[in-house]
């Protein structure tokens, strides 16, 4: 009895989280005349192939919509974003972690919670320096103002890491001879390979989401982003192409959903912050 | 003899090197920002110009007299509270599922994380589609199942289109508070749960008074990590009802977007987004006060 | 109040045989203790009988019920007191305490009641408004104990729980326990892997190894009279020494054992004694206050293996002087010596 209700519960919460992507995947080869059936013709059962399925949405999508494009824009987003964040956030989580003592921690929190401000109140201010820095409407602004996002989760992902990599590796190198510095370039870098990895992956992940900014930011429908330009731009006249839409959707879904499998317990380490032990 | 230290040796110089490119950037690029945001608020300047002029509580006054904002504000409550409350059942259920092992789980496992990993543009606009007026999937699905008689004009009736974003929150967001109470779940000792089934505690009593309170840090952080998500969040609202119909389903952020951007009004935007701040303050302190009593051994 | 069967009883973990075979007969009232290394099933064992782990086979009796089957915990008249003590750390004192009583739905003022009695019993009642992690060890072991003495149970059982305290604790500790044992004549299974506590706790004992019972008996039996190998090296400090000695008249393939305690230097004992002699080459001496541990080997064995290290316990009474890397005549009453086949391990007469 108790099993039964297990597997009707789990039934329960697959079908409420995985159908609109079912939704997606039907709708997306699914052919106009199957497609844009009236809702209120019973007759008709939207959720399966009732004409064989059809590839015309992903050729649209690929062969006359600026689809490509904007893979192509958030890919140079997100290197260099990926780059940047690199660059800037793991020196910092490790400083703030090794060498910088008590107030290192106050000040870890501190850059976490400049994660918590919502682009929704600093796009405000950012279109005006965007401006002024002539950046509108170009990746530019957003390779500079993505990193605001990432920086501060990211060094405290660094920070947190760090924390669960015993420092007498490091502190033997010392003793054996190395400086400080050179243990920062030749043996740290070994040990917190998997903390750059997720800083890595978090990045890509956040860029690829990111949809406030880009909205404020560009206007050219030939500079968006993939996420920008999906709900907004794949629109001819009032026309939603939903076939093409939903296959751009799940197109761009199934790697972000692999690479979240993969990554979620790191994640969610840095977001419990050891409220959770272990 | 003493040595003198060599810059590689000399740790605080190394760690302010190495930390200052970051802090730079966090100051630099969101903390003046930030400040720079409230004082817009005070001013009336325009996206077309780079005027800045002082209008005092101007904005605010305006603001406050406009049902329009105080439609949104209310709105931004009742979709955070509402949301917040469905993925605390959803998540608390999940988890419960999730703890035992059943055929296909991994499955299920990737399933449930979907909604978290989309893009929010991309899962609104799936959503949109779900929702449309003559196509709803789930019109469909009711009236087949004799739930609905009439019919459902999802994103075209105001408290429906209401429900929609709620619903649509909740799903995106639920699959991330699962997986922190899954965490936190498996935190909880073993020997503790084993103690109550020996003390004679049943399940419902188990839940209740043992696992549930010990999870309370846990839930918590899910929970203010959601408000964060759900309150700040433009994308949901933009695309399923871009505010309407009528601005009736307009949130802070949506609202301060169309004023501030569309609209150029920087000042008005920006006091409309001030009014974030609260749900932010709260969300800081909640999380201070977690972190220090786990500091002071909360619950061990 | 109540004694408890085992038959045959059986725990498979996959190709793991935790516990493989056990019978016991464990009387009402007495205190067993289960005592056996990490893996020897001894907590296995001790899971089975409170409900927390399903057998793979075999039977379980807890007076006049039958256990092994689906008779969840709460059923068994059972309490069980945690190596980490698991009380609630939410709850205060007084709360944990009351929660088993809560879970049978006793009325509030038995509940008060109760608690009072079962926290003067172990006085702890200052504690009662106080949280877990306000408490020392020592204090929260006692909670422990009055949460499971409060719902008057059948049986106690104890999964090492003193060995989250510190030494020093731990004997008035172990004194306290017995003495309350003494008092409330609960039957009592206790899992320990120290062979001190065993013996200071027990009745009687039970010694484990890989999931079977090597042997049962008093303190005395098992030390005294070791069944086998395994038990005659486990139980004792320092542990018994076994060589073969060469001795043309035992049979082949025979070890001999003696206790350190009884490896003395031969002018120690009297003229009249029945004494088997060894020439012990004395490598090392250790003082260590109230006894000298010396360490050497035996000459008179087989020349092709390594000699095994043999010790010898001197009490401080004993202050003759033993100088390392002498040779020196050292003698064991015969009556303490002990055979074992050097194959199988078991005791053997001779």
């Amino acid at each position: 009895m108790k099993r039964v209700a297990l597997y009707a519960a789990a039934a329960g919460l697959v079908i409420f989280a995985g159908f609109p992507f079912y939704w997606m995947l039907i709708t997306a080869f699914k052919q106009n005349r199957d497609l844009y059936v009236g809702a209120s013709d019973l007759s008709h059962i939207p959720w399966i192939f009732n004409d064989p399925p059809t590839l015309e949405h992903v050729k649209l999508l690929f062969g006359q919509t600026d689809f490509p494009r904007w893979v192509l824009n958030t890919l140079v987003v997100v290197v260099a974003v990926v780059v940047i964040t690199v660059a800037v956030a793991v020196p910092a989580g490790y400083s703030l972690a090794r060498l910088v003592g008590r107030w290192g921690e106050r000040m870890g929190m501190g850059i976490f919670f400049t994660y918590l401000i919502p682009p929704t109140l600093l796009f405000v201010p950012f279109s005006r320096l965007i401006s002024l820095l002539h950046l509108q409407d170009s990746l530019g602004a957003l390779i500079l103002i993505y990193p605001t996002m990432t920086i501060p989760f990211c060094t405290w992902l660094v920070m947190g890491f760090l924390r669960s990599v015993p420092w007498e590796i490091e502190e033997q190198a010392m003793i054996d001879g190395y400086s400080r510095l050179a243990v920062i370039l030749k043996v740290a870098p070994r040990l917190i390979v998997p903390g750059i990895l997720t800083v890595v992956v978090f990045t890509f992940t956040l860029v690829l989401q990111e949809f406030v900014y880009a909205l404020t930011f560009i206007s050219s429908v030939d500079k968006m982003t993939v996420s920008l330009g999906v709900p907004i731009a794949l629109v001819r006249g009032d026309v939603y192409h939903w076939g093409a839409l939903m296959a751009a959707a799940l197109f761009t879904s199934i790697p972000l959903a692999i690479v979240y499998s993969a990554f979620m317990d790191r994640f969610i380490q840095g977001f419990t912050m050891g409220a959770v032990k272990g | 003899m003493t040595h003198r230290r060599r810059f590689a040796d000399r740790e605080d110089l190394l760690g302010a090197v190495m930390l200052a490119p970051a802090l730079g950037y966090v100051i630099l690029l969101v903390g003046v920002p930030f400040v720079f945001a409230i004082l817009l608020s005070f001013s009336n300047a325009t996206a077309g110009s780079l005027s800045f002029g002082w209008t005092g509580l101007g904005n605010y006054a305006a603001i406050l007299g406009d049902p329009i904002f105080l439609r949104a504000l209310r709105n931004s409550v009742v979709v955070t509270v509402g949301s917040q409350v469905l993925v605390v059942v959803l998540a608390t259920a999940a988890a419960q599922v999730f703890r035992a092992t059943f055929r296909g789980k991994r499955f299920a496992r990737f399933v449930l994380l979907l909604p978290w990993a989309v893009p929010v543009s991309l899962a609104a606009i799936a959503w949109t589609w779900i929702f449309d007026s003559t196509f709803s999937v789930i019109n469909w699905t009711l009236k087949a199942a004799g739930l609905l008689h009439g019919w459902l004009y999802w994103l075209g009736d105001p408290a429906l289109a209401l429900l929609a974003i709620i619903i649509v929150q909740a799903w995106r967001i639920f699959p991330f508070a699962t997986v922190i109470v899954l965490a936190g779940l498996s935190s909880i000792p073993q020997e503790i749960v084993e103690a109550a089934i020996v003390d004679g505690a049943g399940f419902w009593r188990r839940l209740f008074q043992v696992e549930l309170p010990l999870l309370l840090p846990v839930v918590a952080v899910a929970v203010l990590f959601g408000v964060v998500y759900t309150a700040t969040d433009l994308g949901v609202v933009y695309i399923l009802t871009g505010g309407g119909p009528a601005n009736t389903t307009h949130v802070l952020p949506t609202l301060a977007f169309q004023r501030g951007i569309l609209g150029a009004d920087l000042g008005q935007g920006a006091a409309i987004a001030v009014f974030l701040l609260p749900f932010l303050i709260v969300v800081a302190i909640g999380m201070l006060r977690l972190a220090h009593r786990t500091e002071v051994g909360g619950a061990r | 109040m109540a004694g408890i069967e085992v038959r045959s009883l059986r725990k498979h973990f996959g190709d793991l045989h935790a516990v493989d075979g056990v019978d016991l007969s464990i009387r009402d009232g007495e205190f067993l203790v289960l005592l056996g290394s990490s893996g020897s099933g001894k907590t296995t064992l001790l899971r089975m009988i409170a409900g927390l782990e399903r057998p793979t086979s075999g039977e379980i009796h807890i007076g006049d019920l039958r256990v092994d089957g689906d008779v969840p915990p709460r059923a068994r008249g059972i309490a069980m007191v945690f190596q980490s003590y698991a009380l609630y750390p939410h709850r205060t004192v007084f709360q944990n305490i009351a929660f088993p009583l809560e879970a049978s739905r006793v009325p509030k003022r038995q509940i008060e009641e109760k608690v009072r009695w079962a926290a003067e019993m172990f006085s702890i009642t200052r504690y009662l408004d106080r949280y877990p992690r306000q408490l020392s060890g020592g204090e929260r072991q006692r909670v422990a104990l009055c949460r499971a003495l409060v719902r008057d149970p059948k049986v106690f059982l104890l999964d090492e729980p003193l060995a989250n305290l510190d030494a020093k604790l731990r004997n008035t500790a172990r004194d306290d326990l017995k003495r309350f044992q003494r008092q409330i004549q609960t039957t009592t299974v206790y899992v320990t892997h120290d062979q001190v506590e065993a013996m200071g706790l027990g009745d009687r004992i039970v010694v484990m190894e890989r999931g079977k019972v090597r042997q049962v008996g008093t303190p005395q039996q098992v030390y005294e009279h070791p069944v086998d190998t395994f038990v005659a090296t486990f139980v004792g400090q320092p542990p018994m020494n076994l060589l073969d000695a060469g001795d043309p008249s035992l049979p082949p393939r025979t070890l001999t054992g003696f206790r350190p305690e009884h490896f003395l230097p031969k002018s120690v004992f009297g003229s009249g004694e029945d004494l088997r002699t060894f020439r012990f080459a004395v490598r090392r001496v250790e003082y260590l206050g109230s006894d000298r541990y010396v360490y050497g080997s035996v000459a008179g064995s087989d020349a092709s293996a390594p000699a095994p290290t043999i010790i010898a316990k001197l009490p401080a009474t004993i202050a003759m002087a033993i100088p390392e890397g002498e040779t020196h005549e050292f003698a064991v009453p015969r009556h303490a010596l002990r055979y074992f086949d050097a194959d199988t391990g078991l005791s053997r007469e001779v």
